[in-house]
């Protein structure tokens, strides 16, 4: 894991400093909200329903035991004993008060974490791989690339003020488990002759208007990846639209122009930029990735798991993947049990994650895009006592990628953007569909919902999407098929009119009961509906 | 009101002035008469167009109508990486809490239409003990400073 030094701490302690000084100012009323909100918004502190929402950031997702005992601190003292992870691998507490945002960055600052650019118009905290470092498909870890991503966009002068929000995400595996392409620069480590760089695809993302993102470079050497992300984002921040916040993504800039001319222009930014000396030496990133090392595995390790508790097996079998070192194993710990807000966990929780990482999974945790936590690092040997220690906590559903895997945003229950509940849409199909056995038999299964346009809550990339919406003073909720956020990357079609509460939950059940009469064998439910398209499943809704 | 601060010591408050200097016209005035050599520069407006010219600039002034606009950011950078010498000054919508990224990318002075408290100013620019990243003020940037 990446460790601070003295610089990496001072630029921290500097932000807190300023951050403290800011929130005095408004408290004192010198600055008005309107001032305030987006240096607030740049330290992740938002206005929400009922209270200030604070998004803390967890770099690529990875945290080690110290840091996510932190944050099990942050909820219990500040919080209502509870915090939210997030899509975009962090976590965020609903029920912050102002004047307690400077302390709260110091404790994070004790233990090198923060809250920079988890929001605002700038480039955002950057997203990864959860099983970056473990994998058995990658070819390197990403993480050493994001770092360096990192350090470059935290309190870049030029790109703190763009038309809007800007997300990356670094990936290093064809199996794409961080929605890299509905990203605004989704970046892919690749190997040609000999030697990693990044694919750059720009201008992706979800909202109002989906867009997946095209390949704007197949190869950027490592030694001019800066380079060219700062040319990507100058041409952004110089012609992006400023004037409808609905249009100023990048995605439709790049859509506006064409990705042929948006290359063109990149290209020529980037051929005056990378004589500007702004790459890091090759030191820089070795540097980084020694820190990334993998941590001292056993490879002779015994690959035997005891399978003889049958409900011990029915979780090995869902939420343990395949670790590249023998002897080994990644484990997933599931935040949907049936009826619970999808990416909750209480402070006790979350430090018998956190104590879990440390004994066993070499103090490393990931937080997943899905939100979930992953422990990367497990003995298989150990898989028992730890599922064990998770049962006990209410932590060993067995439901990873099946239909109760739910991804949902906050919604109405608590964000100001929302036109919809999502939490108790989640609540119902979970509790509809809580038999397991049912639930294996749909296999695999992404169901995402969104509480309103802005699309947090990941729709168009469900292979089921929900999206709610406000229509006339009701919430009402649009139906979606056929998306995807992995590899094989797709936006969902919209079903038809839209449903009440209990009308989606029972249209999610007509679509599901129509997939298992129509599958072919090996077919997963995006399969089935990628072959025989929304016209059955249409009839099986509405007919 | 403007505000120099051209040199790495934090502003003074007898820093503060009103220059009697030559007003700046348009972008498009500019580039049909040969003689100005103060220019102000919209948000829209491209500061490549200034290139051919800047020899004999002494002032290009950037607008920033609304401080959530921040083309001018790059419109800064790239008239220093052009090699612009003279002054570069923010007007418009120019708070204490921007003005250390502005001086970042090459701004050196700034003509905030509603006045900043000197003491908030001080304090601004000099929060940041070191940079991340290159920019376009000469900073040393942080990876640099570890290698050597």
């Amino acid at each position: 894991m990446y460790k601070y030094d003295e610089y990496d701490h001072a630029m921290v302690a500097a932000r807190v400093a300023e951050f403290s000084d800011q929130v005095k100012r408004r408290l004192a009323g010198e600055i008005t909200e309107d001032q305030f909100k987006p240096l607030r918004l740049m330290n992740g502190l938002y206005l929400q329903l009922h209270a200030y929402m604070l998004r803390v950031a967890v770099p690529y997702g990875t945290l080690d035991g110290r840091q996510m005992r932190m944050l099990a601190h942050i909820a219990r003292k500040y919080d209502r004993d509870y915090g939210h992870f997030t899509t975009r691998q962090n976590i965020q507490y609903n029920w912050i008060k102002l004047e307690d945002a400077p302390a709260i960055l110091e404790d994070l600052a004790s233990v090198e974490m923060h809250a920079i650019q988890t929001s605002g118009n700038c480039i955002r905290n950057i997203s990864s791989d959860q099983w970056a470092g473990a994998a058995a498909d990658e070819i390197t870890d990403p993480r050493p690339w994001a770092e360096l991503l990192r350090q470059w966009s935290s309190f870049h002068p030029e790109f703190s003020y763009l038309p809007r929000k800007f997300k990356i995400a670094v990936i290093a595996a064809d199996e794409d488990r961080a929605a890299m392409r509905l990203h605004d620069i989704g970046i892919q480590i690749v190997e040609k002759d000999g030697r990693h760089g990044a694919a750059f695809y720009v201008g992706g993302g979800m909202g109002r208007t989906p867009m997946i993102a095209p390949l704007i470079k197949d190869f950027v050497p490592l030694d001019d990846m800066l380079s060219y992300a700062e040319a990507c984002l100058r041409v952004y921040n110089r012609y992006g639209r400023r004037d409808n916040i609905y249009k100023a993504r990048i995605k439709i800039l790049i859509h506006e122009l064409g990705a042929e001319e948006y290359r063109r222009q990149v290209e020529e930014e980037f051929a005056h930029v990378k004589s500007l000396g702004i790459d890091p030496p090759k030191a820089e990133f070795d540097r980084i990735a020694a820190q990334f090392a993998s941590p001292p595995l056993d490879a002779s390790a015994s690959d035997a798991i005891d399978r003889s508790d049958p409900d011990f097996a029915v979780w090995v079998d869902q939420n343990v993947a395949a670790h590249k070192v023998p002897g080994h194993a990644i484990v997933n710990i599931s935040l949907k049990p049936v009826g619970s807000i999808p990416g909750d966990a209480s402070s006790a929780q979350i430090d018998l994650m956190a104590d879990l990482a440390e004994k066993y999974s070499h103090d490393e945790l990931r937080v997943t895009h899905a939100q979930n936590i992953v422990l990367p690092h497990v003995r298989k040997a150990d898989l028992h006592v730890i599922w064990q220690e998770l049962d006990a906590a209410g932590l060993a559903t067995p439901n990873l990628d099946l239909i109760s895997d739910i991804i949902a945003c906050p919604g109405l229950d608590y964000c100001s953007l929302a036109n919809a509940r999502s939490i108790p849409v989640a609540q119902k199909i979970a509790t509809r569909f809580s038999d397991l056995g049912r639930q294996k038999e749909l296999g695999e299964l992404k169901l995402k919902i969104s509480g309103c346009i802005n699309a947090c809550g990941h729709h168009h990339a469900g292979h089921i999407g929900i999206l709610g919406v406000d229509r006339k003073g009701t919430e009402n909720y649009q139906l979606s098929l056929g998306g995807s956020g992995a590899e094989d990357v797709s936006l969902g079609t919209i079903t038809g009119p839209g449903f009440d509460e209990d009308g989606i939950v029972d249209a999610v059940e007509r679509v599901t009961d129509k997939y298992l009469a129509e599958r072919a064998d090996g077919e997963r439910f995006v399969d089935t509906y990628r072959r025989i398209g929304m016209a059955p499943f249409k009839e099986a809704i509405y007919g | 009101m403007v505000e120099r601060a051209d040199n790495q010591s934090p502003p003074q408050a007898e820093g503060w002035h009103t220059n009697g200097e030559e007003p700046a016209v348009t972008l498009d005035a500019f580039l049909s008469q040969s003689n100005a050599t103060a220019v102000r520069l919209e948000p829209d407006e491209d500061a490549r167009a200034l290139i051919p010219h800047l020899d004999r600039l002494a002032l290009i002034e950037v607008a920033f109508p609304k401080f959530r606009d921040g083309r001018g950011y790059s419109s800064a950078r790239i008239l220093r990486e052009a090699g612009y010498a003279g002054e570069l000054r923010a007007q418009g919508d120019v708070l204490v809490d921007q003005i250390a990224y502005m001086k970042r990318c090459g701004f050196d002075s700034f003509a905030p239409e509603k006045d900043l408290n000197p003491a908030d100013v001080e304090a601004a620019l000099a929060r940041w003990p070191e940079h991340y990243q290159g920019a376009a003020d000469g900073a040393v940037p942080i990876w640099k400073l570890r290698h050597g």
